[in-house]
């Protein structure tokens, strides 16, 4: 049976709150609305409005109080609407949840989980679509994780609660809708943050990519398969700490890669990794690594605009074709 | 000191077919807008203002030319009666090259400056402390006039509001801060988002005088906007005002309203702002329903062309994507990005 990306959170997110008093949840219109994105719709009626809690629009205030009940005892996961909004939180986020336990020379823990909406592909235009995850991959004291799958989505926040740290979870707008069939339960309980994973095994060139540039990789993948090049996909699911030895070892398999992110190039979480493989596996690549990212531009509103300022599967082919020869 | 602009503001602004020629302006474009947001001709989030119009169109009216406003992301009214044609708003939910936004912007960030309109801003309480800024560059290049920054009672939960308030009222910056008060803030009513409901009384907590307008009244708006802007203007000093209003629609398009009945909805369309202020001028003798009916022909008049001068109007060609990230002193400098 298929279950979407939306269903799945939603159900991880009962069961959490089923197993243990100390969580709850809380956010903007995550109750009486039903959730922006629809993932806590229903919630309120069976876990009352303790646990599903409707804030006031406040970010850096109910993210720093989410802060401060996990400081507290408590096992809150905190939902910000987009990822720009977040902004308006970043000081909470990377002035204290990141820095507690380090400042007080580890007396403090902040066991907290964010949720929050990235990315763009809904024409939502330049203060709703952004690809910030980069910024948050940055900060060493948090855990970042993008769920790319239907599993990802049932099985990462499980870990993310039992994390003593602070973990940001990054949901693309673009993939709530997306349904799979669920693996069996021992397969997504057994849900490693920590790793990357190989979502696709092949031999000619890996693409590094997580998110919702996943479903483009894969695609760009079946293109190129039908065209008789096999390349090997990577879905990173956690962004910070990097998983260098999966990426490492895919390389040596394949000696070529192309990176896909969604973050424009410049600074980018695509640069780190491409940094990272020169520093490891330099002599193992029989060409230079490509990347395609965002065009250096804030997302435009006309769909047209939209398209070609973000990485699409065309481009990925491309890349890999030039770099094949082919 | 610069020398005072004369006020241009528009022959006899507070007239009253005149403000009712321009809700139903606004109404009349809105509920297009919907019919095209259905039939997938404007994308993105589509917030409506429909049920709100005496706010924008009392306020508006009483603003003079030269003043500047800030809004929000529900800001099609208060833009297109700051004066930025039909065409140009229609064109830019549209997506289009020629609108008001070049098409970058769309629903939330109409944007012409021209008309000193600074904007559709999706951030909530965004746009406050760009009107604090606005109103010190005005201060200190001894212009008189009036920033209008027009919000939802939501932005009062933000930091932003709080410290762009503080900062008006010690720097005294002439802003006039709009609260459009619809009751909800998504699905969040005011009584679950503010400990202290009455607005007024947070102004007065930063030493800045307030005013309390009935929003679906638009000769109350329009009185109380003119009292309070010029109060800022001859004192050079903030103040706050809030318009009691509701919207009738769904917050945006992809709202199921669960939170909140649909007899409190039908209860305040009994007082819906043009039906009221029509029945009232004719009560007055103030309008017949032949010149009633004149106005909104002439109002989907416009619409009608506004569609149809954004359905024709051109794309913006992809080569021009990485167009004005930089202004030309970028260029200038060498060039590189
Ligand atoms: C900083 C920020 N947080 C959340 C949102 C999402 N959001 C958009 S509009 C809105 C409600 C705002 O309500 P209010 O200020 O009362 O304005 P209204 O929509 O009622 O006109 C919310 C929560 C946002 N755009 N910006
Ligand atoms: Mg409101």
């Amino acid at each position: 049976m298929k279950v979407s990306y939306r269903e799945a959170l939603r159900e991880a997110l009962r069961e959490a709150l089923a197993q243990d008093p100390r969580v709850f949840l809380m956010g903007e219109d995550v109750g009486r609305y039903g959730g922006t994105y629809a993932v806590s719709k229903g919630l309120l009626d069976e876990f009352g409005p303790d646990r599903i809690r409707d804030t006031p629009l406040s970010e850096l205030g109910f993210v720093g109080a989410g802060v401060g009940a996990a400081l507290g005892g408590m096992r809150p996961i905190v939902e910000v609407m987009t990822i720009n909004f977040s902004l308006l939180a970043l000081d909470q986020i990377v002035n204290s949840a990141a820095l507690l336990r380090h400042m007080s020379g580890g007396q403090c823990a902040v066991p907290l989980v964010i949720r929050m909406v990235t990315g763009a592909g809904r024409q939502l235009a330049a203060q709703h679509s952004h690809s910030l995850e980069n910024w948050y991959a940055h900060i060493p004291g948090i855990r970042v994780l993008a769920p790319a799958t239907v599993a990802d989505a049932r099985g990462m926040l499980a870990p993310a609660l039992a994390d003593p740290d602070p973990v940001i979870i990054f949901e693309h707008a673009q993939l709530y809708n997306l349904e799979d069939a669920l693996p069996v339960e021992r397969v997504w309980r057994a849900c490693d943050i920590s790793r990357a994973a190989v979502r696709r095994t092949g031999t000619q060139a890996s693409l590094i990519t997580y998110g919702g540039c996943l479903p483009k990789a894969m695609q760009a993948a079946d293109e190129l398969a039908a065209t008789g090049i096999d390349v090997e996909v990577i879905d990173l699911r956690v962004l910070r700490p990097l998983d260098l030895d999966t990426i490492a070892a895919s390389v040596r398999r394949t000696h070529r890669v192309v990176v896909v992110d969604e973050g424009w190039k410049t600074g980018s979480l695509a640069g780190e990794i491409v940094a990272r493989i020169a520093e490891d596996c330099l002599y193992d690549l029989d060409a230079p690594p490509r990347r395609v990212c965002s065009a250096e531009v804030p997302i435009p509103y006309a769909r047209h605009m939209e398209a070609a300022a973000l990485p699409q599967v065309a481009q990925i082919v491309a890349a890999v074709k030039e770099m094949l020869n082919v | 000191m610069k020398k005072r602009q004369p006020t241009q503001s528009r022959p006899a602004a507070g007239e009253p077919q005149r403000l009712l020629a321009d809700m139903l302006r606004i109404r009349r474009m809105e509920e297009k807008c919907a019919e095209l947001y259905g039939a997938g001709k404007i994308r993105g989030f589509l917030h409506l203002y429909i049920g709100e119009e005496a706010c924008a169109t009392g306020a508006m009216h009483a603003l003079a030319e030269e003043d500047r406003v800030v809004a929000t992301y529900r800001e099609h009214g208060h833009a297109l009666l700051r004066g930025v044609p039909m065409d140009a708003i229609m064109a830019e939910m549209f997506g289009k090259a020629s609108g008001c936004s070049r098409g970058r912007g769309g629903s939330m960030h109409l944007f012409d400056v021209s008309r000193h309109f600074y904007g559709g801003n999706a951030i909530v309480g965004g746009g406050l402390p760009l009107a604090a800024g606005l109103a010190l560059a005005d201060k200190l290049q001894g212009e008189s006039r009036v920033t209008a920054c027009f919000f939802g009672e939501g932005a009062i939960a933000e930091g932003a509001f709080h410290e762009s308030m503080n900062l008006a009222a010690l720097w005294a910056l002439p802003v006039l801060f709009c609260c459009e008060n619809n009751l909800y803030a998504m699905g969040t009513a005011l009584s679950r988002s503010e400990s202290q409901t009455d607005l007024c009384a947070k102004a007065a907590s930063y030493n800045m005088d307030s005013f309390r307008a009935d929003g679906m009244d638009v000769r109350a708006v329009f009185e109380t906007v003119s009292r309070a802007a010029n109060q800022v203007r001859e004192s050079g000093r903030p103040a706050f005002v809030e318009l009691q209003t509701y919207r009738f629609r769904a917050h945006s398009m992809f709202d199921p309203e669960l939170y909140r009945d649909k007899a409190e909805v039908e209860q305040w369309k009994t007082r819906g702002p043009i039906h009221s202020f029509s029945a009232q001028l004719k009560a007055e003798g103030l309008l017949t329903e032949d010149v009633f009916l004149a106005l909104d022909a002439a109002a989907q008049v416009e619409v009608d062309a506004a569609v149809a001068f954004a359905e024709a109007a051109p794309w913006e060609p992809e080569a021009d994507l990485l167009k004005d990230v930089h202004g030309p002193a970028a260029v200038a400098h060498g060039g590189r990005r």
